[in-house]
């Protein structure tokens, strides 16, 4: 049978066609338009090289901030989510805890939550005077802690990826539970026949075994990670001054600015960034052993 | 003795995941209680009930934060884009699944690098106005159908290695033609993977605020994201009101939640949600 003729390439034209004209040719454009001036306030378009990269990499920008502050709000977030959620998954999968499948459904009601809600639940949940956390505190008698959690310079960044990894770690829980099933139980009996304590059997069958599982999701929290924006955007907007602010918040600030041109060129330097993982990302990606 | 060790170290180990169940929780069920209360007491947020339970936020809500309007069109948006969505992709994954040679393979990587890129919004900015779909209540369905396309197609494709390629060639002999193969033999028997996209790309239009924070600046085109946070600038003093403008939000995915539990931690376990 001639597959060409069965499979026809056209059955692929229209998811092709979207995909092309809305996520890769602005893509591509943006880096055009990056090594020019343009700009909300004048309709001429000058090329200027390499100028918009010198701005971000030169001497000590505001930019570079955005980038180290990007790259350490992947690398936290995605530590702290992969740990919470292994932890809780084999907590959760134990014999002896009540209520499991209704604790699981709980902790990772978040995920189907926006994260712009998210953001505006905290928001209101970490107000100085008026927000819940700080009146517990008071509350119980521990008003020591109690802090302008999302306006001390200090501990905002800490707070907003806390956050973070409210939302995230209940999918992490949910993908290592899915991966924890398909691990036979055999091991961890012929372990246990000979002697192997719980960190024992933890270390050598089921973290090797749940490797491809968290290689995956890391891979989705990282992309996510240097992605972020809403949730940065509703609790902080990026402040206390340049604070908490990520390359998509920058983008989103360049934009509303008229600098049009300064926007594209950080968005551009999260694509080649990105590019420069897509391969191990894909990779990791289509070797998923859970189904 | 070990059997006391062993009681004790359950309670423990019961006890620290009621915690964390807690810490999840707490959040949700503060926000519902204080959406009840009055402005003054509301401004003390606490765990205690309200001394007379205010329903009136609701209606107030409702009707300053322009939510019907908002509620349609967010319905609106993620159902357009939706079966755009289910319509590409399941024709694309189709062929590109059963024939993986050439242009077809490239395509596929072409599409799933998607999952990763990000999009560049000010170039797209342009690139939207080029094809007069900015400001447009189509422009941003088709915007949302493309940027969810990688993902469903990834997939999907995953699910069409599972149907038995014999299937295809029976009909084939019966003599259907591509296109009546893919429309009546193949289509019914993607039904499991269309509720998994159905839910999970829905979840995703109707959580999103990006897209028309960018791409939308006609309030009355606004879903429900842009709305409630539209909202909470502009009341944020009375945070009774703005806790049940929330609540109001959250009750729609919370619903799909509980309804399409299965299909969304049927796609979470395959490994492949966003973020």
């Amino acid at each position: 049978m001639n597959r060409k003729k069965l499979y026809p390439w056209y059955f692929a034209s229209g998811a092709a066609i979207l995909f092309f004209l809305l996520c890769f040719l602005p893509g591509v454009l943006g880096i055009a338009y990056s090594f020019t001036d343009w700009n909300n306030f004048t309709t001429e378009i000058n090329f200027v090289g390499l100028h918009n990269y010198k701005r971000i990499f030169e001497g000590n920008s505001e930019y570079l901030l955005y980038i180290f502050n990007t790259v350490l709000f992947t690398a936290v977030t995605t530590i702290a989510k992969t740990i919470v959620g292994l932890a809780l998954a084999l907590l959760l999968t134990r014999q002896f805890i009540k209520f499991k499948n209704f604790q699981r459904m709980i902790i990772f009601s978040p995920q189907v939550m926006s994260f712009l809600v998210v953001g505006l639940v905290f928001k209101s949940m970490l107000h100085p005077t008026t927000g819940f956390l700080n009146n517990f505190l008071k509350d119980i008698g521990l008003d020591f802690l109690a802090k302008s959690w999302l306006t001390d310079l200090k501990i905002v960044f800490p707070t907003v990826m806390t956050v973070d990894t409210w939302k995230g770690m209940g999918y992490i829980m949910m993908v290592v539970i899915a991966g924890l099933m398909s691990i036979s139980p055999e091991y961890y009996e012929a372990a246990s026949i000979d002697g192997a304590t719980f960190f024992q059997q933890l270390r050598n069958i089921t973290i090797p075994l749940l490797k491809p599982v968290l290689v995956n999701a890391t891979v989705l929290n990282v992309t996510y990670g240097l992605r972020v924006f809403d949730m940065i955007y509703s609790l902080t907007n990026g402040g206390p001054g340049n604070a908490t602010g990520v390359i998509n918040t920058a983008v989103y600030k360049e934009f509303s600015r008229g600098d049009l041109a300064m926007g594209t060129t950080l968005s551009s330097v999260l694509f080649f960034f990105v590019l420069a993982l897509l391969y191990f990302i894909i990779r990791a990606m289509e070797s998923k052993e859970v189904e | 003795m070990g059997n006391i060790k062993r009681t004790v170290g359950h309670v423990i180990a019961n006890l620290a995941s009621l915690f964390i169940s807690l810490i999840v929780l707490i959040p949700l069920v503060v926000l519902v209680i204080n959406s009840f209360k009055t402005s003054a007491e509301a401004n003390q947020m606490n765990l205690s009930l309200p001394k007379e339970w205010v329903f009136e936020n609701y209606a107030i809500v409702i009707e300053q934060g322009k939510l019907v309007s908002a509620f349609f069109n967010g319905l609106l948006y993620a159902t357009c884009s939706v079966v755009i969505i289910v319509a590409v992709v399941s024709a694309a994954a189709f062929v590109i699944s059963r024939n993986q040679k050439g242009i077809n393979r490239f395509l596929y990587y072409f599409i799933i690098s998607g999952i990763a890129m990000p999009i560049n919004n000010v170039a797209l900015m342009k690139v939207m106005q080029a094809l007069h779909l900015n400001n447009t209540r189509y422009g941003i369905i088709l915007l949302y159908a493309a940027i969810n396309i990688p993902l469903s197609l990834f997939l999907a494709y995953g699910f069409i290695d599972t149907i038995p390629r014999e299937i295809d060639e029976a009909a084939v002999i019966d003599g259907c033609t591509p296109v009546q193969l893919f429309i009546k033999v193949i289509a019914p028997l993607l039904k499991p993977i269309v509720s998994t996209l159905f839910v999970l790309d829905f979840m995703a239009v109707w959580n999103d605020f990006t897209m028309p924070l960018y791409y939308l600046n006609n309030s009355s085109k606004w879903p429900m994201t842009l709305a409630v946070y539209n909202f909470f600038g502009a009341f944020q003093n009375s945070w009774n009101l703005v806790a049940a403008d929330i609540v109001l939000t959250l009750i729609p995915v919370l619903v799909i939640f509980i309804l399409g539990q299965k299909y969304i931690v049927g796609g979470v376990s395959a490994g492949a949600v966003k973020g």
